[in-house]
């Protein structure tokens, strides 16, 4: 039996429990009235719009969930994420070079990597209601970290400037004379997914697993599913960090081994 | 004609692409003796360091080391020849020993107390965190740490401008005494004292081109004031 069929089970909430649900954004509002915040309207548009993207997310997925759909759903999703993910990384690490390009094979090869383990080992089977998801899971959890450990890169290439031209100027290649900046960026960018997954369960009980709970599945089913993709997210965050990084170090450097000028975005 | 034992630039122009700083230099800096680089704030002498190793490139023009285009050599060989010491000393993690292992990964106690001797450094320092080394002591290290590729010239880019006067002197007399070993020196200075203590040869540099190029004694009796003001000639009624 895969992970997957343990979500066989079903749960439904009627219109009346969504609505019923959206008393506890009243209570936001309320607490935003009673003291004064000024946060009533932001907090009813954050609630509408996550009402409306998760309703058109919901309704989309009808189109890759169901087994007898064709593939290319998925995969014109998946190249709809991966083309969105890219051009959010560019966004917010502007001055990278090349940081699109970069973004998009570093999304690719951790999908191809952490999917490839998942689906290659049968984990999970390879239909339209695992890819999409899964993907979605690589990617969504990678995109923070991949934004960080490019603007450490640029700032290290900026502020550690002279001490990386010492290391040229004595003859060390490019990769060995930035290489203790880009370890530095990388453990930067990985600590964080490396102590949420340490404290999983004991600070909070990830959303996949309370889903999953929700729904009506097995607890223990529940936590197996969660544990793969706990370990899926630590995989594509590290995979996507480093074919990242690399990738920008070598941006950094010309061919004859001298660290180009690039000013770091404020 | 070219000079086959050193540097020879011909025609050079770099900086940045859109304002370049240097825009016509020829000249040839002789490999041997000290020769100071000197001209006014911005007029390029730290830019014309800067090619001489690569970590930049002309943006016209050619320089030739030892007759070779610099672009034919491979940079990390050319690097390893043609060692530099900057202004601020480049300080990496850990000890003295740990900063001589990122030159020479190989090298052993006995070699690294042999060439903190060779540069009047005390050898107890050896297993000291380098970012605990004075200004003096931490620019030692680093004309030691670039010794330790064997270079054939060492380039220096106003390498006592943070040190007081008595750290300021012994990096001078470290510098005379690898010159009369044979190691060539181009020392970039704005000093015009140190200049007149340090020099065999002088490149004066104005406005991103070559003012003069020769033995102190020429420039003093240059007929350009500006080429005698950077120099700090006597005047005429002065000189000996």
């Amino acid at each position: 039996m895969t992970v997957a069929s343990v979500a066989s089970a079903h749960a439904s909430i009627g219109l009346g429990g969504l609505a019923a649900s959206g008393l506890l954004i009243a209570v936001a509002v309320a607490i935003s009235l009673w003291r004064r915040l000024g946060l009533e309207r932001s907090v009813l548009w954050a609630a509408t719009r996550a009402l409306g993207q998760l309703l058109i997310v919901g309704w989309a997925l009808q189109l890759v969930v169901d087994p007898d759909d064709p593939l290319i759903w998925s995969g014109l999703w998946l190249t709809f994420m991966l083309l969105f993910a890219s051009w959010t990384t560019a966004q917010r690490a502007p001055g990278v070079p090349r940081v699109f390009v970069l973004s998009m094979v570093a999304y690719l090869m951790s999908g191809l990597v952490t999917l490839g383990v998942l689906f290659g080992f049968q984990i999970y089977e390879i239909e339209g209601r695992t890819i999409v998801p899964l993907a979605g899971i690589v990617v969504g959890n990678s995109l923070s970290a991949t934004v960080l450990v490019s603007r450490q890169l640029l700032i290290a290439a900026h502020e550690q400037r002279d001490v990386i031209e010492g290391r040229l100027a004595l003859g060390l290649s490019a990769a060995d004379s930035f290489r203790p900046h880009l370890r530095q960026a990388l453990r930067t960018a990985l600590v964080p997914q490396v102590e949420t997954t340490k404290a999983v369960g004991i600070v909070a009980l990830p959303g996949a697993m309370v889903g999953l709970i929700l729904a009506g599945v097995d607890p223990v089913d529940a936590v197996r599913v969660q544990i793969s993709v706990m370990y899926l997210v630590l995989g594509s965050v590290a995979t996507t960090t480093t074919v990242m990084s690399l990738g920008i170090a070598r941006q950094l450097f010309t061919s004859a081994q001298q660290l180009r000028r690039f000013e770091p975005a404020a | 004609m070219t000079d086959a034992d050193g540097f020879s630039l011909r025609s050079v122009a770099a900086g940045p692409p859109a304002t370049p700083i240097l825009r016509d230099v020829t000249v040839d800096i002789p490999a041997a003796g000290i020769t100071v680089i000197v001209g006014p704030s911005g007029s390029g002498k730290s830019t014309l360091l800067r090619l001489l190793n690569r970590l930049d490139d002309p943006l016209g023009g050619e320089v030739r080391w030892h007759g070779e285009p610099l672009d034919s050599i491979a940079p990390q060989a050319l690097r390893r020849q043609v060692a530099t010491v900057f202004q601020r000393p480049p300080l990496f993690p850990g000890s003295v020993l740990d900063n001589f292992r990122v030159a020479d990964p190989d090298v052993d106690a006995d070699r690294a107390v042999h060439v903190m001797a060779h540069v009047g450094l005390d050898p107890a320092l050896l297993n000291r965190a380098a970012s605990a080394l004075s200004g003096g002591e931490a620019q030692r290290m680093c004309v030691a740490r670039a010794l330790l590729t064997r270079p054939r010239v060492l380039l220096a880019d106003e390498p006592t401008a943070a040190l007081d006067l008595d750290a300021r002197l012994a990096i001078e007399a470290l510098a005379r005494q690898l010159a009369d070993e044979g190691l060539a020196v181009v020392w970039v200075s704005h000093d015009t004292e140190q200049l007149r203590r340090l020099a065999d040869h002088v490149l004066a540099i104005v406005g991103g081109a070559v003012a003069a190029f020769g033995h102190l004694a020429d420039l003093d009796a240059s007929d350009d004031a500006v080429v005698r003001r950077l120099v700090g000639a006597p005047e005429p009624g002065e000189r000996s």
